[in-house]
């Protein structure tokens, strides 16, 4: 319950973050704590010193730029995320699964920036960031760069951040025209994804133009069932069952206390088909 | 003094909580709220594996850490006997000693075998990482049944086998059985089903942790344990046993208690400990149980195989039940673990009628935590298992499951006290009238015609709805029973009613409440027999210098057995009182009348009025010759018989072949419980019964991996449910008094954590039925679900 | 040790702690606010429970640091003048409580949910709270009490 002892220091702006982070590799950053704290309460994760981001209010907020991307900073947290309008608007599935991650009180303090940092497969969040296509802005000591979010997730609890960079920004396109859905399949509200699927349709001519199908918790990182995606890439609506029983295709599930990897591979085959159902519905 | 006449009644109506206001405005007295000054924090080193052998301990570094006051192993803390256990079921139970730390080997992954003490929560918890344990590791065995394989690995080397004794009713119920089950299973005209159901191990998961704190008095060797727990009675006697401080030197006190269910029913090593080490350092301590340590520290419940088997003709009467248990004791036999199937002994042929019963369990040894007392303790299981049966068995003869539980129920002419195939005596039941109403609040012919249609639809979703009809002994319990039964103490139940100089009414109890609502009743009920203001009772529990005897709470007995104590002490003073106001009103106290609060002599208007006499008695300026001053009186009270609630439960679920997920649609329980006091607390605690009932169906489940290592080990991978999980209830009753006692009660703290497990589980049978499903084992997880439905198809 | 300012309940209180420290057993064990309990060690239970800045949040969660500054309401500071909270009395009046161990938790994490949510369904309540686990009621009369007020 209590964590091991460890530094803490205030970064007054993102440099004095890279600054302190720079100069210790044991030291991780706080931001909501949600994912961390949980782990250092159980003495599963001991930094020997945290940085907190938390007041660097720059960090949090949506801003609407005029591309194509949806900036949205890296400490703004999941309740936010939910009822954020310019996310409800331009990109309704990061909204509603925003609204899907841990419980309310969770989602009060749970950052965008720190989920998608803590590169947990079961993570929600990931799986939306990968199917649309994110990008994820960091910043280090020798300044910044934009990471593709399909590069990002590199393994399990593992990303392309090194240890001196932190996460400022997500740059999220903008998918309002987009048929789309998210299913969560979960024992409890509460609880993290037995497996989630996330599906991004665009249709055309009553049929299917191309589809991001995004997977939680079905490997050591977030995943794209591209088999799925290639089949239903101008197939007609109804390819959707056999388009989805590929979905399972190049995953290497978990398996622990809420299912079995072969009843996860199930699962993500019969979800994905739903996912697509209820976007092309939506 | 002002002498009001009481009229209204507050027996049976729904008063609002007189425990409500502390807990709302966050003014509990929890036992992490309490500190002492010089209190010193206690830690616990735990095994972290199931099965090994300690080649030594280390603590010098743990030691060293700067405000750290004291380390122990298990050679260097002294205790005077090992832990008690209180329930030695006959000449074969085998009862390893239970040191509170473990000296030679660990036997379950979070066995304590060494105590750290630090000036702070903080520095316990980093003390217990540096001590240093030589582990050899052992193998383990979690199963049940592999613990009883020749080649097993061994958890008490003593016994050379991991058998902890059997019990068979034939051989050991003090009362006979209706008659032996193997001639029907012989005769060929019977259909026989044989059933074999696993019980998942559970955690009670109170929301409060455990702890304790043990302030000391060194000059004077007095201590003081506040303890998280429902026996404070019981713990106090056990503690002196094993720590040797006699029990005039010994106060226990259970603070609030933030629920039990079983959980804090018991005498742990943690409570020994902190004892035994307020002792040897001359200052308080305190240990509080963090969660995940809890789920290994803290006693599970449930695991078990059963195997049951009924015989009926083919017409559908029930003939025989015979049933076979064999249940996990896990590593050691704690306070009444032995003793837990056997409070289903008389209860497997549930409320039907039949020729033969045979019933016996063994019990088993296993390298996991200990099991003992979860909500419903022996009872669940035993309707689990008939009504699960019951279900089997009308698949089997092509009948409505409905109808062949109203074929089989014991008739309401049969009562009151009619003895049941099992031998046991049952009290009161109206089983049809209870069934009835249950079908009525559901609609079943509806019902049945919606699943028709939804089958013919060929809907994604199946429909199923499931009954549960049972009933229970509760009140425990009659102490010539328990004495039979080779229990180590008595079922009684003490209560002191003491009026006040100013009328006000002092209540004592020995039952020990944490959640029940027992001090709102109570006073109920002393308000209404005395005639005086609800507001006026003050009812006292929970502190052995307060309430000096007691057997606590646990087995649905506060009411069934606390409230009638309660109801005779005011018989008695209202006897003396009788006495004293005839001595005052010259008149012969067969001319007194006694109604609300005021004794009359009959056809006058002249009368006294008992707080008046109260204070006479107080003041003792004029009582009759002999009579003492003051006016209170004592009952312990022993209960002739059980009690025996009961009930109809049905639960209607729509089950996602495709995840295999299960969605409670409606839950509706019917329960009878006797005469009600307090309509809202019972319909409270049916609520909290079935969500329990219904997170053990579909959620529930501590599970182990191979090694012995808890994989269930937190609260994110025990699946508790929360509120979007649980349906809303539909709570209905009947009311059938118990002849038993003067107020007719009987207890419903357990009904539905009896009740709801087979009732959703059949539900899911029902609605996979189609698919040719027969059984899902429990939790009924999606996972579950799923394969179930695959195995049927192949 | 770091020398840290919380307002709580409307009062300034300052304190030294460990950058360990959790707001919860600062609350409790340095400000003397034991009305806010510790169910489980995963920020499952909620029975911890408070409102950081107007918003519920777990309090073994939150380090006592990174409340510096800011503002905390524990189950204590709910009622105002003595009377209590419309929450805390829909509770007794529905019989949302038995033990009352998740009581406080619970009617924060209740009250923080109706600022946000007004005028919510049963449904919408039960997913409100899907973060407060209790043993006791099975949730029926919790739902009742937060409808009562919400209703009101």
């Amino acid at each position: 319950m209590i964590p091991a002892r460890f530094d803490y220091e205030v970064a007054e702006s993102v440099e004095h973050a890279i600054e302190l982070l720079d100069g210790n590799d044991d030291a991780k950053l706080l931001a909501g704590g949600h994912s961390l704290l949980p782990l250092m309460k159980l003495r599963l994760a001991r930094p020997a010193a945290l940085v907190d981001i938390g007041r660097l209010s720059a960090l949090a907020g949506v801003s609407n730029g005029s591309g194509p991307l949806l900036r949205i900073g890296a400490l703004t947290r999941h309740h936010e995320l939910a009822n954020d309008p310019l996310v409800q608007e331009h990109c309704p599935i990061l909204a509603y699964t925003a609204g899907l991650v841990g419980d309310r009180q969770v989602r009060h303090r749970g950052t965008i920036g720190g989920s998608l940092a803590h590169g947990d497969p079961a993570g929600d969040l990931a799986t939306i960031a990968l199917t649309l296509d994110a990008q994820i802005v960091a910043r280090g000591p020798n300044g910044e760069r934009t990471i593709d979010a399909a590069e990002f997730f590199k393994g399990f609890y593992e990303t392309a951040l090194a240890p001196n960079e932190l996460i400022t920004e997500v740059r999220i396109p903008k998918t309002e025209a987009a048929h789309w859905s998210y299913i969560k399949f979960r024992r409890r509200a509460l609880d993290w994804a037995t497996v989630g699927v996330a599906a991004v349709v665009e249709s055309a001519n009553g049929g299917i133009e191309a589809a991001r199908i995004g997977l939680t918790n079905m490997g050591p990182t977030p995943l794209r069932a591209t088999a799925v995606e290639q089949a239903l890439a101008g197939a007609s609506t109804d390819s959707v069952e056999a388009a989805a029983a590929k979905a399972d295709e190049g995953t290497s599930p978990p398996a622990d206390s809420f299912a079995s990897a072969d009843f996860r591979r199930h699962l993500s085959r019969v979800l994905t088909a739903r996912a697509v159902e209820e976007a092309l519905s939506r | 003094m002002s002498v009001t006449e009481r009229t209204s009644k507050v027996i049976g109506t729904s008063q609002l909580r007189k425990e409500d206001a502390e807990l709302i405005t966050g003014r509990a007295r929890f036992v992490d709220n309490i500190t002492v000054p010089g209190m010193l924090w206690v830690g616990l080193v735990r095994s972290p594996f199931a099965h090994a052998r300690i080649n030594g301990i280390d603590v010098a570094k743990a030691r060293e850490l700067p405000g750290v006051v004291a380390v122990y192993t298990g050679d260097e803390l002294e205790f005077a006997a090992p832990l008690f256990m209180a329930w030695p079921i006959n000449d074969e139970v085998k009862n390893p000693p239970h040191h509170p730390l473990t000296k030679d080997k660990a036997r379950y992954a979070g066995d304590p075998v060494a105590v750290v003490v630090a000036e702070s929560r903080a520095l316990a918890k980093d003390a217990i990482e540096l001590v240093d344990v030589d582990w050899e590791q052992l193998p383990a065995v979690t199963d049940i049944r592999a613990a009883l394989e020749p080649d097993a690995p061994i958890v008490h080397e003593e016994f050379g086998t991991n058998n902890a004794g059997s019990w068979i009713l034939e051989r050991d119920s003090p009362v006979p059985r209706r008659g032996p089950t193997a001639p029907f299973f012989d005769d060929p005209q019977l259909v026989k089903i044989k059933q074999e159901y696993r019980l998942a191990r559970l955690i009670p998961n109170a929301i409060e942790p455990r702890g304790v704190v043990v302030d000391v008095n060194a000059p004077m060797g007095e201590y003081t344990v506040y303890s998280a727990t429902q026996i404070p009675h019981i713990l106090r006697t056990t503690l002196t046993i094993t720590c040797g401080i006699p029990e005039a030197k010994l106060r226990v006190v259970a603070p609030d208690v933030g629920g039990g269910f079983g959980s804090k029913l018991e005498i742990y090593p943690e409570d020994a400990i902190c004892l035994a080490l307020a002792r040897k350092l001359g200052r308080p301590v305190k240990w509080i149980e963090e969660r995940s340590e809890g789920y290994l520290a803290t006693l599970h419940g449930r695991e078990m195989i059963q195997e049951i088997e009924l015989a009926a003709t083919r017409d559908g009467v029930l003939k025989a039940v015979r049933v076979n248990l064999t249940a996990s004791m896990g590593a050691y036999l704690r306070l009444v673990a032995p003793g837990i199937p056997m409070l289903g002994a008389w209860l497997y042929h549930g409320c039907y009628e039949c020729d033969a019963y045979d019933f016996q369990y063994t019990n088993v040894f296993t390298n996991n935590t200990f099991t003992d007392a979860y909500r419903g303790a022996g009872r669940p299981e035993a309707t689990y298992a008939i009504e699960r049966s019951m279900d089997a068995l009308a698949r089997e003869l092509g009948m409505d499951p409905v109808e062949l539980r109203r074929k089989n129920f014991i008739a309401k002419d049969k009562f009151p006290n009619y003895t049941i195939a099992s031998g046991l005596t049952v009290d009161s039941a109206d089983y049809h009238g209870t069934l009835d109403k249950c079908l009525e609040v559901l609609d079943y012919d509806a019902l049945r015609a919606e699943q028709k249609a939804r089958r013919e639809r060929g809907d994604r979703k199946l429909l199923g709805v499931g009954f549960s009809t049972w009933n229970e002994m509760c009140g425990l319990a009659p102490t010539r029973v328990l004495a039979a039964l080779n229990y180590g103490a008595g079922g009684w139940d003490a209560a002191t009613i003491e009026f006040m100089p100013t009328g006000t009414v002092r209540v004592v109890t020995g039952v020990s409440p944490h959640g029940q609502g027992s001090v709102t009743v109570f006073a109920q009920v002393v308000a209404d027999q005395l005639g005086v203001d609800y507001d006026d009772v003050e009812v006292l529990h929970g502190d052995t210098q307060v309430s000096p005897l007691g057997m606590d709470t646990y087995g649905s007995r506060g009411v069934a057995v606390g409230s009638v104590a309660l109801h005779r002490a005011g018989e008695k003073i209202i006897a003396k009182a009788r006495t004293l106001a005839a001595h005052e009103l010259e008149c012969a106290e067969e001319d007194l009348e006694f109604e609300g609060g005021n004794f009359t002599v009959k056809g006058t208007d002249r009368s006294a009025n008992i707080k008046g006499l109260a204070f006479n008695s107080w003041t003792a300026h004029n009582l009759p010759d002999g009579m003492e001053p003051g006016l209170g009186a004592t009952e312990l009270y022993d209960p002739p018989n059980f009690s025996w609630p009961n009930g109809a439960h049905c639960c209607v679920v729509e089950v996602d072949p495709d995840t295999g997920s299960v969605d409670t649609v409606r839950y509706i329980a019917v329960d009878d419980c006797g005469v009600q006091l307090n309509p809202m607390l019972v319909e409270g605690q049916v609520h909290g019964g079935v969500a329990q009932g219904i997170a053990e169906a579909l959620f529930e489940e501590a599970r182990y991996d191979d090694e012995g290592n808890l994989v269930t080990g937190t609260m994110t991978t025990y699946l508790v449910p929360g509120p979007p999980e649980l349906p809303p209830f539909e709570v209905h009753d009947t009311v059938t008094p118990s002849p038993t006692n003067a107020m007719g009660v009987k207890g419903i703290g357990e009904a539905g954590t009896i009740a709801a497990p087979p009732a959703v589980i059949n539900a899911i049978v029902d609605a996979l039925s189609p698919l040719g499903v027969k059984n899902v084992e429990r939790p009924a997880t999606p996972e579950r679900v799923w394969r179930a439905i695959q195995e049927a198809r192949s | 040790m770091r020398s840290i300012a919380i307002t709580v309940n409307g009062v300034r209180r300052e304190l030294d702690v460990e950058p360990r420290q959790l707001l919860v057993y600062a609350l409790r064990e340095q400000l003397g606010l034991t009305g806010t309990n510790v169910g489980c060690d995963t920020t499952t239970c909620g029975a911890c429970t408070v409102h950081l800045d107007g918003e519920s949040v777990k309090s073994c969660t939150v380090l006592a640091v990174q409340a510096d500054g800011r503002e905390v309401t524990t189950i204590e500071g709910l009622q105002s003048n003595g009377d209590l909270h419309e929450m805390q009395r829909a509770f007794h009046e529905n019989h949302a409580l038995q033990c009352g161990y998740c009581t406080p938790g619970m009617i924060m994490a209740a009250t923080s949910l109706l600022k946000e949510h007004p005028d919510p369904s049963d449904e919408e309540i039960r997913y409100g709270l899907e973060g407060n686990l209790c043993r006791c009621t099975g949730y029926h009369n919790i739902v009742k009490a937060v409808q009562a007020v919400a209703g009101a």
